[in-house]
């Protein structure tokens, strides 16, 4: 997180310094473009920010519960299970009627938090399995994930803003004067670095959500004492994969397995795993069984063997 | 050299009110999480009754059974003081551990729609109490252990925090069942 606000610092410096003389006697006192792009990232997130979680919410067609179905019971009985074991108020719950199992956690403080579930995962697990689930999403909200994660997407969001100056800029005449008068071998890493800097802002970006991920299954294995429940729900969804299509890329982060993945073809080390918002399920799965003192569950598939 | 005297009194003075704080807001928070146990202990108390009522009629032949759970329950409601709580409710934990385990044997007390509500309602509050206690226990290892160490154990001594006491599981929970696998010749 350090790393990502020194990176947009430096990003914005670079852009100032080749576009608007700024750091040198001619220029203006202040580092305007950063200043600017941090200004309006800030204000479009949030807004975002504070109606955020009903927003999410109702775009993914999430419903209160209805008390009278056992299930919702059941689930409401979860909740309140985990939210003693977190020391944590009662959160709002929600369910989406949706096959693909799936949950999420939403809400930058204690009092509008909210836990959602799909019709789909309430089928599919069962009590043991469903209290793990839970216990992550409430980690989530625990560790203040959407709170950080709701900061990064700040930051993104204003080094997107200044990478499009930075590259929308070069080509302009004006612009190409300023950068006469500076030293070449300063200019073009710096021009590249502003052209690349949206990639590499969008992969610490996802190496911060995949790191809270792990945090929020440890945490959760905190709470239920018994983190096979949850790696047994991870084993679950995994073989019943399918992609939750209301999701979208901003939404991403908050789910339990990344919805936005179709297959079930997730492998360690693949570049494509530096842009998934998600650790890869199997090593999700492998240290949730270590933390519970059993090495890899023997049969790779929907049966596990619990071997001590 | 006034100057560095007073920072470092400054310094001092912001690290008691600290740990002073950080030590108040445990105490409190342990408190609370105590109340959040009782609560679930209650609603545990109004549970026992409906279920006993609503099962005797299947289980004709467990009348002791149930009797144990309605004097466990009873002795647990007179209980005082974190530690005998702590036993009386072990024993009530353990004699309705028997029950559900005989309800196994009756398909129609399974079957039965009343039961299976209540007996969702009874796991629920097993587990909320059980949480209850581990979330109380983790505050009170983090408040005695912050009494113990150094340097916020000076403090403790100064202001005259006491350790708290732990909601203890008996021994005969805690004992994990042993499974003999060896061969006999």
């Amino acid at each position: 997180m350090g790393v990502f606000i020194v990176f947009f610092l430096f990003i914005g410096a670079a852009i100032d310094f080749l576009h608007f003389d700024a750091f040198t006697r001619a220029g203006p006192a202040l580092p305007v473009a950063t200043l600017f792009a941090l200004g309006f990232a800030v204000v479009t997130t949030l807004t975002a920010y504070y109606g955020g979680s009903d927003m999410i919410l109702s775009s993914l067609g999430a419903e209160k519960l209805n008390l009278q179905i056992p299930e919702h019971r059941e689930l409401h009985n979860i909740v309140t299970e985990m939210a003693l074991a977190s020391g944590s108020p009662m959160p709002r719950i929600f369910v989406i009627f949706d096959p693909a199992p799936n949950a999420l956690a939403t809400g930058t403080n204690e009092k509008n938090a909210a836990v959602c579930v799909t019709t789909g995962l309430l089928t599919l697990l069962d009590r043991e399995e469903t209290q793990g689930v839970i216990a992550h999403e409430i980690s989530h909200i625990r560790n203040d994930d959407v709170l950080l994660m709701t900061l990064v997407s700040i930051l993104l969001g204003g080094i997107a803003i200044l990478a499009d100056w930075g590259q929308r800029g070069f080509y302009g005449s004006r612009s190409g004067r300023r950068l006469a008068g500076k030293n070449i071998l300063l200019i073009i890493p710096l021009l590249i670095l502003i052209a690349l800097s949206p990639l590499i802002a969008r992969l610490l970006a996802m190496a911060v959500s995949r790191q809270r991920e792990y945090l929020a299954d440890a945490t959760a294995a905190q709470y239920t004492r018994n983190p096979s429940g949850l790696a047994r729900a991870l084993e679950k969804i995994r073989d019943a994969a399918m992609p939750f299509h209301k999701a979208t890329r901003g939404t991403a982060h908050l789910f339990l397995i990344n919805p936005l993945r179709r297959g079930v073809d997730e492998r360690d080390g693949k570049i494509a795993d530096w842009l998934a918002s998600h650790p890869p399920i199997e090593r999700r799965i492998l240290l949730l069984y270590r933390m519970a003192g059993m090495s890899q569950p023997l049969v790779q598939g929907s049966k596990v063997q619990m071997v001590q | 050299m006034i100057f560095v005297i007073w920072a470092i009194i400054f310094v001092l003075g912001i690290w008691v009110i600290s740990t002073y704080n950080g030590l108040t807001a445990l105490r409190l928070r342990i408190q609370n999480a105590w109340r959040q146990i009782d609560v679930q202990l209650k609603r545990r108390y109004d549970l026992i009754p409906n279920l006993v009522e609503t099962v005797k009629g299947y289980m004709q032949y467990e009348q002791d059974t149930l009797q144990k759970v309605i004097d466990a329950r009873s002795q647990a409601m007179a209980a005082k003081g974190v530690k005998e709580s702590a036993e009386a409710q072990t024993a009530l934990t353990q004699s309705l551990g028997k029950v559900f385990a005989l309800m196994e044997n009756y398909p129609e007390l399974k079957a039965s729609k009343n039961v299976s509500d209540l007996q969702e309602e009874l796991t629920t509050t097993e587990n909320q109490i059980a949480f209850a206690r581990q979330y109380y226990n983790d505050l009170v290892t983090q408040y005695n252990t912050k009494q113990q160490v150094f340097p916020s154990n000076m403090l403790a001594g100064l202001f005259g925090f006491k350790p708290s006491e732990f909601f203890e599981v008996a021994e005969a929970e805690k004992a994990l069942p042993r499974v003999n696998l060896s061969l006999t010749r």
